[in-house]
């Protein structure tokens, strides 16, 4: 099944106006909280209404503004799995998932239930009511109550926001290994780099409203061409610059010239350096190689943070992050660091 | 002791509260998925005014309205053969108007307090929005409903000024527990008054308690017991 979108509507000081499709697949909404992931899931739910656009599922139309078709939520067969799953506090596992069955006779519908508390190891838990259940448990209730009702796009908002962070990535891995097994077209909305990484093949990302980039998620990740985008995928580090030579870069606010690996192409103006691209190095010998001044060190059970200037310059730079294993690097600060040509993110600040 | 002004009291409630109940939830159903603003307040002003009017003026619109030569008085007379201005109607048609927006503000209350999310959710899952309303949002508003329905009930069972005004004070037929301590009062029996002053002091007390009680009871579903 394929899934098209492209809506639009105005809010007081919100807009919304996104268009995307996938094809059978794990697609991933990215955005910053406020972004307006939550509104698009809720589009296509039929929660909300556009003003203008069209969705559709397959051959199936959901809505369109100008034919002014417009199908009840209840009949879109879009399953929907609520940030805080929206159990029915009142009814125990069982009466939840009977609530997406109301159309089945009597027994069908024990079988159904059966098989499905079955399915997602809920066996015991059937007469239990979602209060008495782990986070964990309540996901499973949520997605068996889902799936009981057979849709054929399955919208997923920050599924593992509720969940403690022990919990989460078992979560992850629970759930992975379902949408192995569905067969309909899922979209999942984050904020979390990681999570898109994880889940999605292909990235949609959102900024106040707008779709700012689409594409295949590693090349994004690699290649994110835009500054909010580099954000988003979770790099920490920004400089304005100015090209100074085919291959060359003047890095602005760290005071330090950088070689890339690529050419330049026109309207550059931003590089980003992940925090955990910077190797330690012990003199100033290799190209991309600066000296620094530690500012403070942060240490995680795994890794440190570091906090550093450059000072290649005639001022010193602002903050810089370094994110560094303990594996590699004993925690005594090097006084130069070093960044390959090809981990310099060559980014624009607006979209063209 | 004259009875019968507990009796019609007792009766003229229950009737009203029948009323004021299942309109009540209706409207404040009505309001409460309205989404324009500006039609929300308007109907909300409209169904809240017999609350904050005097009970005299709202009376005074009654009997404009149901008496014998007013438009409602004459139709209910001519289709129906019903005279309801200075009948026992009356007293209960006082009561409703009166006690209806306690209820239909409770209710609507009530109703704005249940999670949005979770009618959002029974929507994607297919269910119709009558079964929503009543297994979903209705069962999760009750405590709110049903204390809404409480206090409708002890206002009309108080209800006096309205019911002056449409259904007047027939011993024996509209004469409620309140006009029979005014009657009573306004005769000098200090005595008698005080039977229905005890009278109207044990049902209010009682009402009072059944709320609360309704109101703390703890529900099944919010117990953490055998949690794993």
């Amino acid at each position: 099944m394929s899934l098209d979108i492209a809506v639009a509507r105005k809010w007081k000081g919100f807009g919304l106006n996104v268009s995307f499709s996938s094809q059978n697949e794990i697609l991933g909404i990215l955005g910053a909280s406020g972004s307006g992931k939550s509104m698009t899931l809720k589009c296509i739910a039929g929660i909300e209404t556009p003003e203008k656009g069209r969705i559709a599922v397959g051959q199936r139309v959901l809505f369109d503004a100008a034919a002014k078709i417009c199908i009840k939520p209840q009949e879109r067969r879009v399953g929907y799995l609520f940030q805080q799953y929206a159990l029915f506090p009142h009814m125990t596992v069982e009466e939840n998932i009977g609530c997406a069955l109301g159309n089945l006779a009597k027994g069908q519908r024990r079988k159904k239930t059966d098989w499905l508390l079955g399915r997602f190891q809920l066996e015991n838990l059937g007469h239990r009511y979602p209060s008495q259940l782990s986070g964990g448990q309540q996901q499973r209730v949520a997605l068996a109550r889902i799936l009981a009702y057979e849709p054929e796009v399955l919208l997923l908002d920050e599924p593992f926001s509720a969940l403690d962070l022990h919990l989460r990535e078992q979560l992850q891995m629970e759930l992975l290994d379902f949408l192995d097994d569905y067969s309909g077209d899922v979209i999942l909305v984050t904020h979390s780099q990681d999570e898109a990484y994880r889940f999605c093949r292909k990235l949609v990302i959102l900024e106040e409203g707008q779709c700012i980039a689409q594409g295949d998620t590693r090349s994004l990740f690699q290649d994110p061409g835009l500054l909010s985008v580099a954000k988003l995928t979770g790099c920490k580090n920004f400089s304005l610059a100015r090209q100074t030579g085919p291959c060359t870069i003047f890095a602005e606010d760290w005071g330090i010239e950088l070689r890339v690996e690529r050419e330049i192409p026109p309207d550059i103006d931003y590089i980003g350096i992940r925090a955990h691209d910077f190797l330690p190095a012990s003199e100033d010998k290799t190209p991309n190689c600066f000296p620094i001044t530690v500012r403070s060190i942060m240490e995680g059970p795994f890794d440190w943070n570091v906090l550093f200037h450059s000072h290649g310059g005639e001022k010193e730079s602002g903050d810089i992050w370094w994110n560094v294993g303990k594996e590699k690097y004993g925690g005594q600060a090097p006084s130069y660091l070093q960044v390959l040509p090809e981990n310099i993110l060559l980014l624009h600040s607006i979209n063209r | 002791m004259d009875y019968s002004p507990i009796l019609i009291s007792m009766r003229t409630a229950s009737a009203s509260i029948f009323f004021t109940f299942f309109l009540g939830v209706f409207a404040a159903r009505l309001v409460a998925g309205m989404e324009r603003e500006r039609l929300k307040m308007i109907f909300d002003g409209i169904l809240t005014l017999p609350l904050v009017l005097p009970p005299t003026v709202a009376g005074f619109f009654l009997l404009y309205l149901f008496g014998v030569k007013r438009p409602l008085g004459l139709f209910f007379l001519q289709f129906f053969g019903v005279k309801i201005a200075f009948s026992w109607a009356a007293t209960v048609l006082a009561s409703a108007v009166i006690s209806f927006p306690l209820m239909y503000r409770s209710a609507r209350g009530a109703f704005e307090q249940v999670d949005q999310t979770l009618v959002q959710a029974a929507r994607t899952l297919g269910m119709p929005e009558g079964k929503i309303f009543w297994r979903i949002v209705m069962p999760l508003a009750l405590p709110g409903v049903a204390s809404g329905g409480i206090l409708a009930f002890a206002r009309g069972l108080g209800e006096f000024g309205a019911t002056a005004m449409i259904a007047g004070n027939v011993a024996g037929k509209t004469r409620t527990l309140p006009l029979a301590i005014y009657s009573a009062v306004a005769a000098g029996d200090m005595a008698g008054a005080y039977d229905y002053v005890i009278v109207i002091l044990l049902i209010s007390f009682l009402v009072v308690a059944g709320m609360n009680w309704f109101t703390a009871k703890e529900r099944k579903y919010t117990r953490r017991e055998g949690r794993k």
